[in-house]
Parts: C-alpha cells; sequence; structure tokens
C-alpha cells in the first residue's frame, strides 16, 4: 500500500467565508474505557466524566448555557433511555438541551452552530455508550436500510470486511498493512490511560475475512465529553483553547452497493468544507473502527507520512460507540493544549462503512 | 434516617426486545418485492440511464423520483466479498458462507446477500454466480435464499418491465429480536436489594439534602452523585392520585382502581404505587398509606390506608 497518496487535486476548493465566531475546545474528560461497566447505570458512568469537565472549565452544573448529548437507545435496549443520564447533567430547573441519536460529535456540531449564532457563551457536549447491555454485532443492524438490508442481518463486523477486500483488491493494502495499523494504535495507546486496549494484541484469526480479530475494534463502555465557549470566555475558562476552525459533515447514498467502498468522497468533502486543506495538519485523529477504514481515511484526506495519526490509539484502542468520535475531537484538543500539536484534523464517522463523516480542524494560537 | 454502609452486588437481568416491524413500501418497493416472489429481478433506470438493483425510489445522486422499471438476470458478479466463518443466528444461512456484493447482469449497482460457498478459496470477486430462490416466497429480500457459484457469461440487456403484478405486495413486516442484560447500576442495585427485605432505603443530595426514591445515582438539580442511604418510609402521603377505568392488558386488578402519587415520610420525590383497601372513590389528597406486601413479591403489592387523620396540605405541597 502506499501511506503516502498524491497532492492534492480534483475537487476544487470551496471558498468558505470564516465563522463569524471564534469557538473553542476549552475542556475534555473521558471515562476509564472498559469491556463492561455493568456495576454503574449510564448515569452513574456519566457522573464523573462531567465533573471532571466542568471542573477543569471552572464551571458548575447550571452555569451552562446549552447542553447537548449524543447516545443510541439500542446499546441500552430501552427507550429514552438517554432522559435517565440527564440526571447526571443538574438539568433542573430546565435547562436549554438538545440530544442526537448518533455519536457525539454530532452532538458537538450542533452546539457549535448554536455558540456561533450568539444565543450562547458556553456548552456542555458528552456521549456516553454501553455496548455491554447488548450484542453490538447485532444491535448495529438495526440501523440499515429495513427493506433490502436489515432482514440478513449482516454484522458491523461483516459490512467493514467486505470494504476491506475491495480495498485489498483494489490493491490499496493488505492484510500485513493491516496488522501494522492495529498494531501501532495499540502502541500508541500504552501512553494512553482511558484506553482499553493497548500494547501487543495478536492480529488473531479471522472474525470475518479479511479482516483478523485484531482488525476490529474492541466492544467498550464508556463516555466522554466537552465544553464548548466562544472568544474571550473560552480564554478566560482555558490558559490554551483549542479553536474550531471549521466543521462539516456529509453522507454517502445509503445504498452499500452503490458506493465505491475504497473511498470516502464524502469526508474528502466535509474536511475541505471544513478547511482543512488550506494548510496542512500536524496531527489527525481519525474515527475509524476497523483497521482497513483508516487506510480509507488516510487516502480520501490525503493525510501524509508527516501527519500524526491517532496519537491516543483511536477507536481501535477503545471503542465506546458514540462516544468514539466526539473522543476524537477531545483528543485532537487536548493536544493543542499541551502544545503537541499546532492545527490538527479530528474526525468522526457513523453507520456501516463509514457511512456518514464528519471533520473539524482545531488550532491552538500562536505562542 | 440511617445511612448504611456496603453495597450489595450490582443486579443484572435478561432483557430482551422484541418487535415486528411493519412498513409500507413504495411504488419501486413494492414492484422490486413483488418481483422476488414471483422469481424476477427488477431494478430502476436513472436520468442518466444507470440501472441500480436493488432499486430505490428516489435518485440517490440527484434525489430525483425515479420510475422507470427493468428487468435484469439472476445471474452477475461479485464485486466484493467477506468470509464469515460463525454465523449469526439470524443470518440468511447456518453454515460459514460469504457475505457478497452482487453485480446482477443488466445492473449498475451491488446488491448485497449472501453467497452459498465450499470455502474462502472458492470466493474471488469477478466470479459468476446466480440466485437460489427461496421455496417459499412472500416478497421480501429473504425470497433470494443465497446466490450459488455458475459458470456462464453474461446474461443480455435490461428489458423494460411495467412492475405490475398479480396481488401486489405493499408492505412488509421483519421481526426483530435482540438480547439484552439489563443492569441499573449502583444506586438502583441498592433499592432494590433493600426493597427485597421490604425496606424502602433513598440516598440524599450532599448539595440540596434532597432525598430521591427510588434513587438513581444522581441529583437531578443539583448534578452530583447521591451518597448518604436514608431509609424511608414505611408510610407516606397521596400527593395526588388518579381513577383507572380501563383494563390493562395481561393486568389482574378490577377497574376501577385508584393510581397514586405517594410521598414516604422522608423522602422528597414521590412515587406511584396502586391504592387498594377503601372505595375507589374515597380516595383524597392527604391520605396516609402504607404498603401491602404479598409473599414472595420483592416490591409492595399495593397501599393501604393507616387510619391515621389525613395530613397537612402545606406538608405534602411541595410535592404534588
Amino acid at each position: 500500500m502506499s501511506a503516502t497518496p498524491g497532492p492534492a487535486a480534483g475537487t476544487p476548493q470551496v471558498p468558505d467565508t470564516p465563522p463569524a465566531r471564534e469557538i473553542a475546545v476549552v475542556a475534555f474528560a473521558q471515562s476509564d474505557h472498559t469491556r463492561d461497566s455493568a456495576e454503574v447505570s449510564e448515569a452513574e458512568l456519566l457522573l464523573p466524566v462531567l465533573q471532571d469537565v466542568l471542573g477543569q472549565a471552572g464551571l458548575r452544573a447550571g452555569e451552562i448555557d446549552f447542553t447537548c448529548s449524543g447516545s443510541s437507545d439500542y446499546l441500552a435496549g430501552r427507550a429514552f433511555s438517554f432522559t435517565m443520564a440527564l440526571d447526571s447533567v443538574g438539568a433542573w430547573p430546565p435547562i436549554a438541551e438538545s440530544h442526537v441519536e448518533t455519536d457525539g460529535a454530532w452532538a458537538l456540531y450542533e452546539a457549535w452552530v448554536k455558540l456561533l449564532t450568539g444565543d450562547a457563551e458556553t456548552a456542555l457536549v458528552y456521549a456516553y455508550g454501553k455496548s455491554s447491555s447488548g450484542e453490538v454485532r447485532d444491535v448495529l443492524t438495526r440501523q440499515l436500510d429495513p427493506y433490502y438490508v436489515a432482514p440478513l442481518w449482516p454484522d458491523s463486523v461483516a459490512l467493514a470486511a467486505l470494504q476491506a477486500q475491495a480495498l485489498i483488491d483494489a490493491g490499496a493494502t493488505d492484510e500485513a498493512a493491516l496488522a501494522g495499523v492495529a498494531a501501532r494504535s495499540r502502541a500508541d495507546a500504552a501512553a494512553n490511560p482511558h484506553a482499553q486496549l493497548t500494547g501487543p494484541v495478536p492480529h488473531g484469526p479471522y472474525a470475518v475475512r479479511p479482516l483478523h480479530t485484531g482488525d476490529c475494534p474492541p466492544v467498550t463502555d464508556g463516555a466522554a465529553a466537552v465544553v464548548l465557549a466562544a472568544g474571550d470566555t473560552a480564554r478566560r475558562l482555558c490558559d490554551r483553547p483549542a479553536w474550531i476552525r471549521g466543521m462539516d459533515h456529509r453522507t454517502e447514498a445509503h445504498g452499500l452497493g452503490v458506493r465505491d467502498l475504497t473511498d470516502s468522497p464524502s469526508a474528502r468533502l466535509a474536511a475541505e468544507r471544513a478547511g482543512a486543506c488550506e494548510r496542512p495538519v500536524d496531527t489527525a485523529e481519525l474515527h475509524a473502527p476497523f483497521s482497513s477504514q483508516e487506510v480509507i481515511l488516510r487516502r480520501a484526506l490525503r493525510l501524509d507520512d508527516a501527519v500524526r495519526i491517532n496519537p491516543s490509539g483511536g477507536a481501535l484502542a477503545a471503542n465506546p460507540m458514540m462516544a468514539t468520535g466526539l473522543i476524537r475531537i477531545g483528543e485532537a484538543a487536548q493536544r493543542i493544549g499541551r502544545g503537541d500539536s499546532r492545527r490538527a484534523l479530528a474526525h468522526a464517522t457513523s453507520g456501516p462503512c463509514l457511512q456518514q463523516n464528519l471533520v473539524a480542524v482545531l488550532e491552538g494560537e500562536p505562542r | 434516617m440511617t445511612p448504611t454502609s456496603g453495597t450489595p452486588e450490582a443486579l443484572s437481568a435478561p432483557l430482551v426486545v422484541e418487535f415486528p416491524f411493519t412498513r409500507s413500501l413504495g411504488p419501486v418497493q413494492s414492484a422490486f418485492l413483488t418481483g422476488l416472489r414471483e422469481r424476477t429481478v427488477l431494478g430502476v433506470r436513472t436520468a442518466d440511464g444507470r440501472v441500480l438493483v436493488p432499486p430505490v425510489e428516489y435518485d440517490p445522486v440527484t434525489a430525483e423520483e425515479i420510475r422507470d422499471l427493468a428487468e435484469v438476470g439472476t445471474t452477475g458478479t461479485v464485486t466484493t466479498w467477506a468470509w464469515n466463518p460463525a454465523p449469526r443466528r439470524d443470518q440468511p444461512l447456518d453454515t460459514p458462507f460469504a457475505w457478497v456484493l452482487v453485480r446482477l447482469d443488466g445492473a449498475d449497482t451491488a446488491l448485497l446477500h449472501v453467497l452459498d460457498a465450499a470455502g474462502p478459496d472458492a470466493v474471488r470477486a469477478g466470479m459468476r454466480v446466480r440466485v437460489r430462490w427461496a421455496r417459499e416466497r412472500t416478497g421480501a429480500i429473504t425470497d433470494i435464499a443465497c446466490f450459488e457459484p455458475y459458470e456462464g457469461g453474461e446474461a443480455s440487456e435490461p428489458v423494460p418491465h411495467t412492475g405490475e403484478f398479480a396481488d401486489p405486495v405493499t408492505g412488509i413486516t421483519t421481526p426483530a429480536r435482540l438480547d439484552y442484560t439489563y443492569a441499573p447500576g449502583r444506586a438502583q442495585s441498592r433499592y432494590l436489594a433493600a426493597l427485597a427485605e421490604r425496606r424502602t432505603v433513598g440516598e440524599r443530595c450532599p448539595s440540596c439534602r434532597k432525598v430521591y426514591v427510588p434513587p438513581r445515582g444522581a441529583c437531578p438539580t443539583c448534578g452530583v452523585a447521591t451518597r448518604d442511604q436514608v431509609e424511608v418510609g414505611p408510610d407516606g402521603t397521596v400527593t395526588t392520585f388518579c381513577i383507572v377505568n380501563i383494563k390493562a392488558k395481561n393486568l389482574d386488578i378490577e377497574v376501577p382502581y385508584v393510581y397514586a402519587h405517594i410521598a414516604l415520610d422522608g423522602a422528597d420525590l414521590a412515587l406511584h404505587a396502586r391504592i387498594g383497601g377503601i372505595p375507589y372513590d374515597q380516595v383524597r389528597m392527604g391520605l396516609r398509606v402504607r404498603p401491602v406486601w404479598r409473599d414472595g413479591s420483592r416490591f409492595p403489592d399495593h397501599y393501604r390506608p393507616t387510619g391515621e387523620p389525613d395530613a397537612d396540605y402545606d406538608s405534602y405541597k411541595g410535592l404534588v
């Protein structure tokens, strides 16, 4: 495989006016991610994460202008389970609140838009998933086309494997290269105290060929939260805010057989619209639950070897469904906050085979 | 109020979610699924001349409504595949098989299905396959039982089709079952464990001092963890109530009966339960009640009057 795709070409850059208001990530927290958190409810899983993120920002519950969360009732198997999680937020007296039934990265997008309108100065975004409650491979089949696809129960690993085989047949990767992606991710995750799967992990037998068990993400319970703030509020709450320079999300056609599974035009378009191509990024946190999807995203987003990919270990090291994408934004922001990155790309995905893609570009202020 | 220590083991229980989704079909979906019942595969033609199989109601690129149907072959070519060594419960085959995207002859897009093949070495992109029809067909994607290997060249061009069949399928019912293990967490496990000993234990917010029953581990006002356990009741006060006149399915209680909010003594949140042992039309706000337990039950069957004078409205008005 080539890890160094060619220079940007093809789609012309869409000239966007810069966001009217500066918005930044000022705090990020996440749980320790585990295979099974049966000892805690969703609210109990979230509480310490929310306390942590609010503590970092120096805010109390009730001082936040807007709250938005991402989760899926299908993971818990209970309708409106997300309303129970609101107990951990301090939602009374009534707060301005919203929820997305997908990854929390999209909740962050909604909060970002809310701040851009000037309706809010601060926003709390959180997401959680307890995949241990059910068989997540089967649960995820219920998000598929209910007429032609869901009755066949194609599980999430099977669909990723179809995509991986197409990528291998296209000559873009091979099983050894995929094993390398998985190994690098888990080696990097050894420095991430929250990660679940770290260090040497066997590539293992085929889960669904060509994907080995090592190419697949762990099944994870976990939660994450971010505080966003605008302009001078952000500067007041945080020594080194991670400014969101642009953010966009796009989707593919829903028919798997209509798409070129080896490419991610929606991720590329989102990146272009977010301004990712205007200047190179030094870091990319890619939401690639399967090793093969990292290969697709690197090609689609034209990230060369100079870009540090998933220093956190990424989704291959911890995959709390509905929080994994939000964590990518948080990890990128934290890296900027530490001074390890000047300009980072954060990506989130949802649905089968990179169906929906969100890209955010974050920057620190020059020192 | 006695803060108690010690956490019982977190509870868990099986939870099965099962639903027969009934969905109506659009005209293109109806023609396609009825066609499968009649061993005919239909695609839909886009404005730029491509034939989409499976067919959709709207062009995935332009979003325009598309209705021109065309019959394509029942043989095709694998575009990509994945070998599944361990079939899962509801998948189409119960022996190892390949997931495949198949471009049927005459089509420009691929259909997701499964391929019955001897093993992964017998499968490759570009291989020729044909439909194996299900013996009993109802108008569903599963009318294609699977694909099977086929030695033969590409069939002819797509043929225009009216999409009209006798007795068209207009809807599908797709049963789905998901198996979960429900774990209520620390606070609710403690509550349920105490309830099994016929004690009602709430939890106090360290910030606003309110006692929540049942506790869920967090104070919804302050957004902090509740810590101290506080035994409340057993007696309480009806804060408000309603008279139920419609018999619930699978519930062996004669109507009318009263369902009430009850503020247990010492609790800052009313819980709800049935009121018995008093004619339904004599239940009132302020009525003092106590739980009635049945042998072997983990929770009170209902609450009955204590016989005390009614509580003063001011004593519970904050909980109405």
